[in-house]
């Protein structure tokens, strides 16, 4: 067992070793855009409807725009930089977020079920998400922006790994 | 059962092997139980109408009413009785039910987590418990219900189905009868003092909950009154003795006054809940298979949980309570629903609040360890930063209203101009809270267990299990980050399905992580100086490809 706390050296989490489709860049950038289109008509609309010429929904409305187009333009690759999955032969690991991070591991012999989901937007990219769940409450490890066919793989090997563990997995 | 009145041992007939094996009824006084419970209320209802009201037709009518309900209910609770029945085969446990539609559902005996055995005032006079049978599952309407069977059966029923598979040779010798507990391998792990009815009373809850009771019991009389037609003459002359009092008094008095009947009211009313709770307390282990914890006053309440769904322990100490020294003692264990979410926190209850080393010790008997909660290594204090982030959380918003205040005061006389320093005030009790936010974080290992404690409202130590993780989940906000701080949660199947240390230095949550569970981060773990110059986490994976270098931890 190493000593915890120590100052030496310096143990960091590497990034797990896959990335996700680069379609998927495509994939958040539609979601992205969405949001923010959905986001100016709401605001837009109100500056419309507003009965006194309002200069300052007007200033929002560009603020806005600009920080969306930002939005759009960045978190998808950003995102994509981040997003990443491994598997070994004793754990699942993936890195998620892009502003926050947060990195999953569960033991193969911990996973319960696998799941693979595949939304509207999400097969017309020929994209899958692959969902790893536990007994625990907290959040399942999730790996968005598969290519089908990784996806697939994937998921069958999982479960081929956790069929092959005995115990109820608690 | 000591609580509970003595009950008839009649009730199982000829005990055969199994006494659960044919399709068995409910107690037929449930019927009455469940009857007596819509009549109770209507009694006073009646009378002060009976005492009152000139019209007596309006409260024949009014009878009529009641009975009509009361003769429903009897017939609903009749047809409930006749078409509910339960059995215990050697595999599973069986309960068909329903008049209207009917159901029949099947749990496998393993599957039965917990059985619990309730007895509310009525019941209880008439010897006979509610049995719910918990199966740990997380989908909604897993609870199967026995409303109601005989006391006596009930506890054989509860000892049945919770009895080690491994044991079920033993199963044609009749279990000692009576639900006395007193049977061999039953060790009394702890059992109320008087002074902790006090330490319970301490939590702000019950405090609350007295004055909402006190409220709504005040406005109950004063319809009752009004109804006497006493209302005028009562309340006019309670308020003009008031205004003659008062007006020689002066304010300070006054809210003196008031606060300390507050405080003592709601003291007493919660003295009297916690005595309602708390009272009889046991907790005891039976065999090696199950610890149970009895109490109530009025409502009796036993609750069992099978020692191996124990995954650890949680020690809560509220801050009043805190204060006095006491802390709460729950269970972290698989297939008790949370708390939060289900109303049924209760079952998880190890011990009422008690001084800290009791509770210490308790703790440590039920997790099997030697000594104290608290032996072994002192847990790990974390970096200087965690104070700074959480000073700078109460202190940023503080200034930032006290600017924004001064500033509008200054343009506008709406606001006065003194406004500014109230959040500036309010900061200084705030940041002690966050010095005691901090003085409260820590983490390490005893033994088998992970340790992490945090929070100041509520103070929580958490011990659990390391073999009950089953995950982990890092997490780093963009601010973590630049501090060099993450959040490592352990993730598990039991109690809040996770339990993290907050603001941990990243290295050292990251290598506490791996010394609890060895071996399951390491291979995503990397060990090298040269990273320290390369601040943070870049999110350029290539050049992590490239250097990455994996360290077997010894």
């Amino acid at each position: 067992m190493i000593d915890v706390g120590g100052t030496e050296g310096g143990v960091r989490l590497r990034p797990p070793r896959h990335r996700v489709a680069r379609r998927a860049v495509l994939w958040w950038s539609c979601q992205a855009a969405s949001r923010v289109v959905v986001l100016l008509a709401a605001v837009g609309f109100g500056a419309w409807w507003s009965p006194f010429p309002n200069r300052a929904l007007v200033i929002a409305l560009i603020v806005l725009g600009v920080l969306g187009i930002g939005y759009v333009a960045v978190m998808p690759w950003w995102r994509y930089r981040v997003h990443r999955w491994e598997t070994t032969d004793s754990a699942v690991y993936t890195a998620a977020g892009w502003l926050s991070r947060e990195w999953r591991v569960a033991p193969m012999s911990r996973i319960q079920t696998v799941d693979t989901a595949r939304g509207p937007l999400q097969r017309a990219l020929g994209l899958s998400s692959v969902t790893v769940t536990t007994a625990s409450a907290a959040g399942p490890l999730t790996i968005d922006g598969l290519e089908r066919d990784v996806a697939a793989d994937l998921a069958e090997r999982l479960t081929r790994t956790t069929q092959a563990t005995p115990g109820d997995a608690t | 059962m000591s609580e509970l009145p003595p009950e008839e041992t009649t009730a199982a007939p000829a005990p055969p092997p199994d006494p659960f094996e044919d399709w068995q009824r409910l107690d037929p006084k449930a019927v009455i139980a469940s009857t007596a419970l819509v009549l109770a209320p209507m009694f006073p209802i009646v009378a002060i109408m009976a005492v009152s009201d000139e019209n007596s037709g309006r409260t024949l009518a009014t009878v009529g009413v009641m009975l009509g309900v009361v003769v429903l209910t009897l017939v609903g609770s009749w047809l409930n009785w006749y078409f509910t029945r339960f059995r215990v085969t050697a595999e599973r446990f069986e309960l068909r039910e329903g008049n209207i539609s009917r159901s029949f559902r099947s749990i496998p005996r393993e599957r039965v987590r917990s059985v619990d055995l309730t007895a509310p005032v009525v019941h209880r006079l008439l010897g006979i418990s509610v049995v719910k049978i918990g199966t740990g599952q997380k989908a909604g309407n897993d609870e199967l219900k026995l409303d109601a069977i005989s006391t006596a059966r009930a506890e054989e029923l509860r000892r049945l189905l919770l009895r080690p598979r491994a044991g079920t040779t033993s199963e044609g010798v009749p279990p000692p009868v009576t639900g006395s507990g007193e049977e061999t391998g039953t060790e009394e792990l702890a059992r109320i003092r008087p002074v902790w009815y006090l330490y319970s009373t301490l939590t702000a809850s019950l405090l609350l909950f007295t004055w909402a009771a006190v409220g709504s019991a005040l406005s109950t009389l004063s319809d009752v009154f009004r109804t006497l037609w006493a209302a005028d003459t009562a309340t006019d002359w309670l308020s003009d003795t008031a205004a003659s009092v008062w007006a020689h008094v002066p304010l300070w008095a006054v809210v003196v006054a008031a606060v300390v009947t507050v405080l003592l009211g709601g003291l007493l009313g919660a003295l009297a809940f916690s005595l309602e709770m708390w009272w009889g307390f046991r907790l005891t282990r039976e065999g090696d298979a199950t610890l149970r914890v009895r109490r109530g006053l009025l409502t009796t309440r036993a609750v069992s949980l099978e020692r191996r769904r124990l995954r650890g322990v949680e020690l809560a100490e509220p801050m009043l309570l805190r204060l006095a020294g006491g802390s709460r003692l729950t269970a972290v264990a698989t297939g008790l629903e949370h708390g939060e979410t289900s109303g049924r926190s209760d079952n998880k209850v190890l011990l009422p609040p008690a001084p800290r080393g009791v509770a210490g010790r308790i703790g440590a008997l039920v997790l099997d360890r030697s000594g104290t909660l608290e032996d072994g290594t002192p847990l790990r204090v974390h970096p200087r930063v965690a104070l700074r982030r959480r000073l700078s959380r109460v202190l940023l918003p503080a200034m930032l209203l006290a600017a924004a205040l001064a500033v509008a005061a200054h343009q506008s006389g709406a606001v006065p101009w003194w406004s500014w320093l109230v959040p500036l005030g309010a900061a200084l009790p705030a940041s002690v809270l966050a010095w005691d936010a901090y003085r409260n974080l820590g983490h390490g290992h005893r033994d088998e267990y992970l340790v992490t404690r945090y929070g100041t409202g509520v103070k929580r130590t958490v011990l659990l299990q390391r073999e009950g993780i089953i995950g982990w989940r890092i997490s780093q906000s963009p601010l973590q980050r630049l501090t060099g701080l993450l959040t490592v949660s352990a993730t598990t199947a039991a109690g809040n399905g996770y339990y993290s240390v907050r603001d941990a230095g990243t290295e050292q949550g990251l290598s506490f992580a791996e010394s609890c569970v060895p071996g399951l981060l390491s291979p995503f773990l990397e060990k090298n100086s040269d990273f320290t110059s390369e601040s943070g986490d870049s999110p350029d994976g290539t050049s992590h490809e490239r250097t990455t270098k994996r360290t077997d931890h010894p």
